[in-house]
Order: C-alpha cells, then structure tokens, then sequence
C-alpha cells in the first residue's frame, strides 16, 4: 500500500489525471502532422475514439470484477476471456477459411463474438452459483482450468491450419490500433454506453459491494442479483475491448490498480473514472510513443504487456495478492 | 423476537446445527456459549439470512428472514461475523457511515452524519476517524466494525464474537456500552461469546450449545452452574458467586 495518511483530495486528483489524458490526447492528434489536416484528424480521430471506446471497458470491466471477487490481482482475463476470444478466432478461420472470414460484415462477427462471450460467461457463472456457497473461488478455478483449455485447443488449431490462415489469426490475436472500422466503433461505443447507463443506477451499490459478501448482505445489497449484473456487464464490456482490438491482458491490472493508488477513495464513483482516464492516458500516449519513437516497429500490446508485467510481478512482490 | 423454528444446517452427512428451536426475546443481551464446532456461528449466520438453511424457518419481528426484502431486513436486524477484510481503502468513518446505507442509500443526510458522529464518540474512535483500516491493530479495526454495525440502528444486532481482539479494557468497555444501549434504546444484542464470564455478567439469557443441538437456556443463573458447564464443555469448574451475585466461573487451573 502507498502510505500516505494525509487525504488528498480525490477531485484534485482526477483533475490531474483529466489534464493528463487531453495533453496524451493532443500529442496524439498533433505531433508530426504534414499535409491536409482535415484528412489526418479524421484518419487520427478514428483510432483515438477506438482507444478510448478501448481503454474505457477494460478500465471498467477491470474495476468492477474486481470489486465482485474482492481481489485486486485477479482480472476478467482469468475468466478465460482473452483464450476464449482466441479460440474463437482460431476456429471461424478454421471451419470457414480466411478469406470467407475476411469478407463478413465486421459488425456481423463483432455480434457473433460479443453473443458467445456473453453466453459463455453467464453459462459459466450460473452452473458454478447453483453449487452453494464460496463459489468465487470455484469460479476462478473453473476460469484458469477453461482459460488452459482454450488456449490449448486454439494452439492445435493453429498447428494443423493452413499456415496463410494462421498468419491472418495470429494478425488478430495482437491487439493493435491500426486497423479501425468505423461502423464496428459505432456499434461498440453505444454497446458501453447501454452497460453505463444501467451501472450508473448501481454505483453506489458497488461500494457496499466491495466490502465482501457478508457485509454487503448485512447492509441490504441483493447479493446475489448484483453480482450476476455485474458479471453480465463485465462480459460485454469485455467482448468490446477483445472484439475491437484483441487481447490486451495486462492493461487491465496496469489501470485499475494505478487507479486505486492514485484516487485517495472507496468510492466507485471516483475509482472508475480514475480508472479510465489512467488507461486513456496508457492508450494514447503509448500509441504516441509506438508511432514516433519506435516507428511502427511493434504493437502497442506488446509494449503494455510488457510494462504490465512488470507491474504484475511488482504487485505479487509488493503482497498486494490478499 | 426472533423465533427459530426446526433449524438445521448440514454439510453432506454431517450435521452441523440440528433442529433447533429457540425463542429469544426482544429487548436485553443474549449469549450464545457452547465449544468450538458447535454450531453457533452457523445458527447465527442462518438467523442472518448469510447462510442458508437446510431446514426450518427463522422470523425477526415478524419477518421470515429468507423471504422478506433484504433492505428491509437490513433496517431490523445487523450482523458482524468474525474475521472481517476489506479490499478497499476505507477509512474509519467511512466505514462506519456505511451503516447508513440501509437507511439512505448511500446518500448521507444531515441526521446521518449526525448519527455517525455520535457513535465513532460512543467507541472512542476519534483519534483515528480518518485513519485508514489497515493501518489500525486489530482491535481497533474490530471496534471500528462493531461501530458500523451499530451505526445501522436496528433493533437487532447479531454479533459473533465481538471481543475478538480486544484487550480487557476494550472488551469490559464494550460490554458496559452495549448493555447500556440495550437498556436505553431497547434493542436486542445476539452475541456468540468464548468468554463465560462475560456472558454470565451482562447477558440477560444465555444459550449453551453443543454438537448442533440447545443444551441449556436460561438465566445465567441457570446455565451457568458447575454440572451445566460439564454438560456443555465437558470441563470441571468451580462457579463463585460475588457479594453482588454474579457468578463468575474458575476455570484457569
């Protein structure tokens, strides 16, 4: 824990990190113009509305599993998320051929892909909550087991693909920025706006929330309705990160636990646009970093892998895993 | 009143409460003592609602615990179990003002703060208000969640152990501040307690459990007696009366 007795003032705080996100945003849209500008904000526009769509659902998604798990280290990537999305990948280029894929309508599979992690996630949970009681802990288990699987069936599907196909999947399984749709974002920033609106309702809940089940019981929460909410909200918000971009694990972890440092409260109210302002931040000024310093030489996911790792295992060092 | 009907609780084959039936009065402090694996934080989480029960019913004034609206239980009746973590960084009053959630939704009022205030008075805990939990011992901590559940203001408040923790001045306190909120503002403590001697000097009714099943109730004049204490712990004592007749039970040697 950062030790720090004196309360700063949450506000304050938000506000620095509100001025950080627009100078990251500026940067981005700015730096190195030539030519027409008209053309280079629209084309640059697209990708900033893509990572921030992005960089909002991982950032909530993140935050709000966290608080149904009471774990600061466990992220909707356990749930088998990430492989799962792979797999699927894996297996429409493998049943239908890359270039039948290539030629769907990408708001059709961004709705295939959203439904089935949507399915796959609410099956899982309901299953695990009619065992009884401490079945997070199951659930998390059942996730890693899923998640192992998953990734084991796509590396055979890979290893036996017709090696063309493979490149375009593992073209997908990299999460990058370059490559926006505007009909998918269109489709992806309302899907977030609908899942804010109904959390809007809950945010105080999620407070209660967070003080573990027993507590929350105690103070009159419907235990078990929220968290099937929740788990229903992080599925789809999920699903739009995964489906725009691809995988990107660690930014999850990275944001929500800069978020909890930073902003001096318990509050979800504060912690989540926290969170989110963190992970634009993270987004575009990597993305500036990527484009003008390495040149294009690498994805953007590799970088924050890289950096979330890192903090990963700062984390496990520091014993935040409770 | 809270009325237990034919509760049980079981794991598989093996019983961990066994169809009890109990009637505890409102108004005063009830102690439930018994050894460990008892039952007794199980049948406290099932009158609760935290636990649900293998079979039987439980009504709270009236309330069928597992039918009623839980934020309407949650205006009747509060409940702190042992061992108690949380995740966020709360401070000391922001804890306790959780309290008031049942009643304001989060929203505090100017009466709810007023509330909050009195009862971080109450337990002594203004020096560290804003002081985050996991930078207080655990004493402090337990009374810090204590005073939450007592921030709910309701009529009944289930405590499972509430001295863990404590040293013998904060548990004496403790005990003195609750029995005076009992007798104040008529409200009914339900206590698991390890101590016996705390439950013969301040509860009014004492339940003595063993092996899932209600030994003894009654009085502490009644439960705590050399042959009861044997029944319930298989332990021999000796039982003193002090010129203020309370009985206070030898079981150190």
């Amino acid at each position: 824990m950062l030790h720090s007795t004196s309360v700063k003032r949450p506000a304050v705080v938000l506000a620095g990190l509100a001025a950080l996100a627009a100078v990251a945003v500026a940067l981005y849209m700015t730096v190195g113009v030539r030519g027409d500008w008209g053309f280079v904000l629209a084309f640059r526009g697209m990708k900033l509305a893509t990572m921030i769509v992005v960089g909002y659902a991982v950032a909530v998604s993140t935050v709000l599993f966290q608080t149904v798990v009471g774990n600061r280290i466990l992220t909707p990537a356990i749930m088998g998320f990430d492989a799962l999305y792979g797999l699927l990948q894996s297996m429409l280029v493998f049943f239908l051929g890359a270039a039948f894929v290539a030629a769907w309508d990408p708001r059709l599979r961004f709705a295939v892909e959203v439904a089935v992690m949507v399915i796959f996630s609410v099956t899982l949970y309901r299953w695990l909550f009619s065992g009884g009681l401490r079945s997070l802990h199951l659930l998390m288990l059942v996730g890693i087991v899923f998640g192992v699987l998953f990734r084991s069936l796509m590396h055979f599907l890979n290893r036996i693909i017709d090696p063309t196909d493979f490149l375009v999947v593992q073209d997908r399984l990299f999460a990058s920025f370059n490559r926006p749709d505007p009909g998918l974002l269109a489709a992806s920033a309302l899907t977030v706006l609908a899942v804010s609106v109904v959390g809007l309702r809950w945010l105080r809940a999620f407070d209660v929330l967070a003080l573990g089940r027993d507590a929350a019981v105690n103070l009159g929460v419907d235990h078990r309705r929220m968290v099937t909410g929740l788990l229903l909200m992080v599925a789809v918000l999920v699903s739009v990160s995964t489906a725009l971009v691809g995988p990107i694990t660690f930014l999850g972890l990275l944001v929500a636990n800069l978020a909890y440092m930073l902003v001096p409260s318990h509050r979800h109210a504060l912690v989540l646009p926290g969170a989110v302002l963190v992970a634009v931040t993270t987004l575009v000024g990597g993305q500036v970093v990527l484009e003008r310093v390495f040149a294009f030489d690498t994805a953007l996911s590799v970088v924050i892998e890289f950096v979330g790792g890192l903090f990963f295992l700062f984390l496990l060092v520091r014993g935040f895993a409770r | 009143m809270i009325d237990v009907k034919n509760v049980s609780k079981s794991y598989g084959p093996s019983v961990v409460v066994d169809d009890i039936t109990l009637r505890l009065p409102a108004g005063g402090m009830i102690s439930i003592v018994g050894a460990n694996g008892a039952g007794k934080s199980t049948l406290l989480s099932m009158i609760s609602r935290l636990l649900p029960m293998s079979a039987g019913t439980v009504t709270v004034h009236g309330l069928d615990v597992t039918k009623a609206p839980s934020d309407e239980l949650a205006r009747r009746l509060s409940i702190l179990r042992q061992d108690n973590h949380v995740v966020s960084r709360l401070t000391v009053r922001d804890l306790v003002a959780f309290g008031r959630y049942p009643h304001s939704k989060g929203r505090l009022t100017e009466a709810d703060r007023g509330h909050i205030d009195r009862v971080i008075g109450y337990f002594e805990l203004e020096p560290f208000a804003d002081r985050f939990l996991d930078e207080l011992s655990g004493g402090q901590r337990q009374r810090a969640f204590i005073a939450m559940v007592l921030c709910q203001d309701t009529d009944y408040i289930l405590l499972d152990e509430p001295l863990n923790n404590l040293d013998i001045k904060h548990a004496v306190a403790m005990m003195k501040l609750f029995r005076r909120t009992a007798d104040t503002f008529g409200k009914t403590f339900v206590m698991v307690l390890h101590d016996i001697n705390f439950a013969s000097c301040y509860s009014d009714h004492t339940v003595a459990m063993r092996d899932g099943r209600v030994v003894h109730a009654g009085t502490p004049a009644d439960v705590i007696t050399p042959a009861a204490i044997r029944d319930v712990y298989g332990l021999d004592t000796t039982v003193q009366e002090t010129p203020e007749g309370r009985r206070i039970v030898h079981y150190y040697v």
